[in-house]
């Protein structure tokens, strides 16, 4: 099945410093199999919270983005392999300054729409003006 | 060997490898050359964070006009959970078989390479569908995107990556025919790195529209 040591030892001989990793495939799948038992567990317990009558109703939302963030990091550390380590800063720092981004777009979005559709005046109100 | 393998671990802030990357990065040079697989993927990652502010934008607009439904019907009317379940777990279960995929890569088993790819585009292809029979099931019940400014948002936002996922299903083909035709030669092993960056990418920002768009649509 795998033909694999002969091309790799040629590709070895004269591959650029770009050359492809063998990686330890056994703890490889571990952490995809990790990754996926968390993600469903996640994934799961999300889908039963949308629905049910056992929590109080206003924290559901609450309860949902926390797991859903959850998850991204499941998915970020276990799928995408960023880690904490020091082979890792650079792509943790960009990582960091993405999620500062989203922050400000969605945050800062949200919050002026719903200033202004606070201070704007109500809708049957703007109709009698323009008769 | 182990002197460059610790001080490509440990020593080298320029080694931001992905995973086991690092333990091969010094074949030639004295350890501060970064190898052309670390910056494509770190390149390929600054894109990939890119996308996903764009997709900030499009979430952040349909949280505005979520409650702007024209009389319409809202999420709560539209959105069918059990559907959503399955498209959620085809999406994750790919991402899985993605990761076994790019292992095979890695080590040269064709088997695992081409039966997971061919296991990812069937997962992927099967929630294109779903998502596309959702689409039509309320274009034709008159709920299309001119309906009201909420739905214009929904199929901005979910068409949008039910779109990355179509063209990465084309990348996943391509890169089957290309290792099928060149081998697994160091640059396939790049794109095949980016292609499975890109789909990861694209499980996590479904796990933000699930939650965001149906489990709070539905809640609401």
């Amino acid at each position: 099945m795998s033909h694999s040591k002969q091309i790799n030892g040629v590709d070895l001989v004269d591959s650029a410093p770009g050359d492809e990793p063998v990686e330890d495939d056994a703890h490889g799948l571990v952490a995809y199999l990790v990754g996926l038992g968390l993600a469903t567990l996640l994934t799961a317990v999300s889908f039963f919270i949308a629905r049910t009558t056992l929590v109080w109703p206003p924290s559901i939302p609450v309860a949902l983005c926390v797991l859903a963030i959850a998850q991204m990091g499941v998915h970020l550390v276990f799928f995408l392999h960023i880690t904490t380590g020091p082979d890792n800063v650079n792509n943790v720092m960009a990582l960091a300054f993405g999620v500062l981004i989203v922050l400000l777009v969605i945050v800062g979005s949200l919050w002026i729409m719903s200033h202004m559709n606070h201070n704007m005046m109500p809708m049957d109100q703007i109709m009698q003006m323009q008769r | 060997m182990s002197g460059f393998q610790a001080t490509a671990g440990h020593g080298d802030p320029h080694s931001l490898g992905h995973g086991a990357a690092r333990e091969h990065l010094p074949k030639h040079g004295g350890g501060h050359l970064v190898s052309k697989r670390i910056v494509t993927g770190y390149g390929f990652w600054i894109f990939l964070l890119s996308d996903i502010i764009m997709f900030s934008a499009f979430f952040a607009t349909y949280a505005v006009l979520v409650g702007a439904t024209a009389d319409g019907p809202s999420g709560h009317d539209l959105f069918d959970l059990r559907n959503v379940g399955v498209e959620t777990a085809c999406l994750l279960l790919s991402s899985f078989t993605c990761g076994i995929a790019s292992i095979g890569a890695m080590t040269h088993r064709s088997l695992w390479f081409y039966g997971a790819m061919t296991a990812t585009f069937v997962l992927g292809a099967a929630f294109v569908g779903l998502e596309l029979r959702e689409f039509a099931g309320m274009i034709a019940q008159g709920n299309g995107p001119s309906r009201s400014a909420f739905l214009s948002a929904f199929f901005t936002l979910v068409g949008c990556h039910g779109m990355h996922v179509s063209l990465g299903l084309l990348w996943l083909l391509t890169m089957m025919a290309q290792v099928y035709a060149k081998g697994y030669r160091d640059d396939i092993l790049r794109r095949i790195l980016c292609f499975s960056l890109f789909w990861h990418a694209l499980d996590i920002i479904w796990v933000g529209l699930f939650t965001v768009v149906y489990l709070m649509g539905v809640g609401q």
